[in-house]
């Protein structure tokens, strides 16, 4: 664990247990700065639990988080998003009533403040409009930005919601199957997307479809019954003797 | 289109405040002064529907007491001016008063600070829970009135209020006394407008849309609402201040619980979410329950079947028909 101590995200120990079933089992991980870490593991893994403690939905029973040298283990959830945690989840959060522009104007008055400001009209705004259009060019959605979220193609919605998390200017991004539910082309389009990420962004990233995973990942860790078997580049944990017994079995990988 | 849109909807606002403007002139015109108090009582309610609106239409939050609030700035105003009449002190130190700003301003400040206290609890939960702990709370309140003898009780309190507001309106006056409560409406209507269009409005709107993704953005969102749910009892309590102003009596009725239902009734009726919406609601509303009664004393056997009909193909109420059809569900105006 030498990485640990220089890993912009640290979880050391970290153990959930809802009744009798482990969720989380002593997972220890190092997330470093600028990398595209991915996490994968058959169903049932704890891939959404250990997220869900990262970002603060669900609290552990043991173990720490330190995020940027802060112990952000019992902090709520807004409070580690300020830190600069931002996150999609694998079932698309995003204000459905509001347009493109206008989810992405909120997630960028989430850092600008101001938030009491009561008189001043929010959506003549320079100050969030204009850097909510350039993220929605950045992911591909200009063009779409004032349509309803809830009129928009599912795979679209998808793209709005790391347009979102984007917008928070994060230090760190948790993509929790972002792929989820698309066709090929939106996959495709999301692949791209992400791919032009890898290197401007810190990734932790949930993801089923292994072509991607392989393609973009820095380093995966492997979760098997909510215990990393195995961290490592690519071609490691494609060799990796546990791995394949595991999880990638023979038609897999 | 968007042009189109603006227009229907500038329209029909400049319209219906333009005809309530007119409506005293064509009660004097038409004989039928002794109406204007009771179209008074009609925009005193349509501020306190307003008001719900904030929280329930922007907010998303569904409030069973509001009608607590709105009492509660009533019996302030009726109090200081039943010990300013009677010269009987006021928690042993002050005397009443009918100066207005003194009584409305306590209205205001005290129902906005008691809705502080019950949504500091209240807000804590969501949903079903939400709307039962908002009911106990005013039940609550509703009875501490009930069992307050000195000031009535059950039976309500008289009591003679300021006749000149201001130095400048007198209230024997009804036409000047419509005008003030008039104007009230519109800064209310201006005021509630530009704020739910605000930072803060769209930080409201977003809890009502997805709290769980305004959490995830880093909004702790708790505070936010809990200024708008006080904020929209402080604006009950002003309605309820003007109630006490316009009947010179009061009693705990006024805040039974059914009270707040017929608030969200306005609401509902007229168009959740859209401000304006709720006047047009709180007219119909009270129009329906004056006048169904003349035709069937089972009125309400007509009016629930026209509630569920609304609330069923038009979810933005009255005001939706006034809305270009992507609008007429969800979203915010």
């Amino acid at each position: 664990m030498a990485a640990a101590t220089e890993s912009l995200l640290a979880v050391d120990g970290l153990v959930k247990r809802f009744g009798g079933l482990l969720a989380t089992d002593n997972v220890s991980l190092g997330i470093r700065e600028g990398e595209i870490h991915a996490i994968i593991g058959p169903n049932g893994a704890g891939k959404t639990t250990l997220i869900a403690q990262l970002a603060g939905e669900i609290l552990p029973n043991a173990g720490t988080i330190r995020f940027a040298g802060t112990d952000v283990t019992g902090l709520t959830v807004d409070a580690r998003a300020r830190l600069g945690i931002a996150r999609s989840y694998q079932i698309t959060q995003i204000f459905k009533g509001f347009t493109a522009l206008d989810n992405v104007a909120m997630a960028v008055q989430a850092q600008d403040g101001h938030n009491f400001r009561a008189w001043a009209p929010a959506r003549a705004d320079e100050n969030l409009r204009k850097p909510a259009a350039a993220i929605l060019e950045r992911v591909g959605l200009g063009a779409r930005a004032d349509v309803r979220a809830v009129n928009l193609a599912h795979g679209e919605q998808r793209q709005l919601e790391i347009a979102m998390a984007l917008a928070t200017r994060p230090r760190l991004l948790l993509l929790d199957e972002p792929m989820a539910g698309m066709g090929k082309d939106e996959s495709e389009r999301m692949t791209a997307l992400l791919a032009k990420l890898k290197g401007e962004e810190t990734i932790l990233l949930i993801e089923h479809d292994m072509d991607v995973v392989f393609a973009l990942a820095d380093r995966i860790s492997v979760l098997v019954y909510g215990r990393v078997i195995a961290t490592g580049k690519p071609d490691e944990i494609r060799a990796n003797v546990d791995v394949r017994a595991a999880y990638l079995g023979d038609g897999d990988a | 289109m968007t042009g189109l849109k603006l227009d229907r909807r500038t329209w029909f606002v400049i319209v219906l405040l333009a005809a309530l403007a007119l409506l005293p002139l064509v009660a004097i015109a038409t004989d039928n002064d002794y109406q204007i108090a009771q179209f008074r009582r009609i925009l005193i309610f349509a501020i306190a529907a307003v008001s719900l609106d904030l929280i329930l239409g922007y907010g998303g939050m569904v409030s069973l007491g509001h009608a607590a609030f709105f009492g509660v700035g009533a019996y302030i105003v009726a109090i200081l001016n039943w010990h300013a009449a009677r010269e009987v002190p006021l928690f042993g130190m002050m005397l009443g008063t009918h100066n207005v700003l003194v009584t409305w301003t306590a209205a205001v400040v005290l129902s906005g600070a008691l809705a502080g206290l019950i949504g500091l609890v209240s807000l804590r939960t969501t949903g079903i829970y939400f709307i039962m702990i908002t009911l106990a709370f005013a039940q609550m309140v509703y009875f501490f009135f009930v069992s307050l003898r000195a000031y009535g009780g059950d039976d309500g309190l008289r009591f003679p209020g300021d006749t000149v507001i201001l130095g400048l309106i007198d209230t024997e006056n009804d036409v000047a006394f419509y005008y003030l409560v008039f104007g009230i409406l519109c800064a209310v209507l201006y005021a509630t407008r530009r704020l739910v269009n605000s930072r803060f409005g769209m930080v409201v709107q977003g809890c009502r849309e997805n709290e769980r993704r305004m959490k995830a953005l880093g909004f702790a969102t708790f505070r936010y609402k809990l200024a708008c749910f006080a904020l929209a009892g402080a604006l009950a309590g002003l309605a309820g201040a003007l109630f006490a102003a316009n009947e010179s009596y009061i009693s705990p009725s006024i805040m039974h619980w059914t009270r707040s239902g017929d608030l969200i009734v306005m609401v509902v009726l007229g168009g959740m979410g859209t401000l304006i919406g709720p006047v047009v609601g709180a007219l119909a509303f009270l129009f329906l329950e004056k006048t169904l009664p003349d035709y069937t004393e089972h009125w309400m056997v007509v009016f629930g079947p026209i509630l569920l009909l609304l609330v069923l193909f038009a979810r933005r109420g009255i005001f939706g028909w006034f809305l270009p059809k992507e609008d007429r569900h969800g979203g915010s105006h």
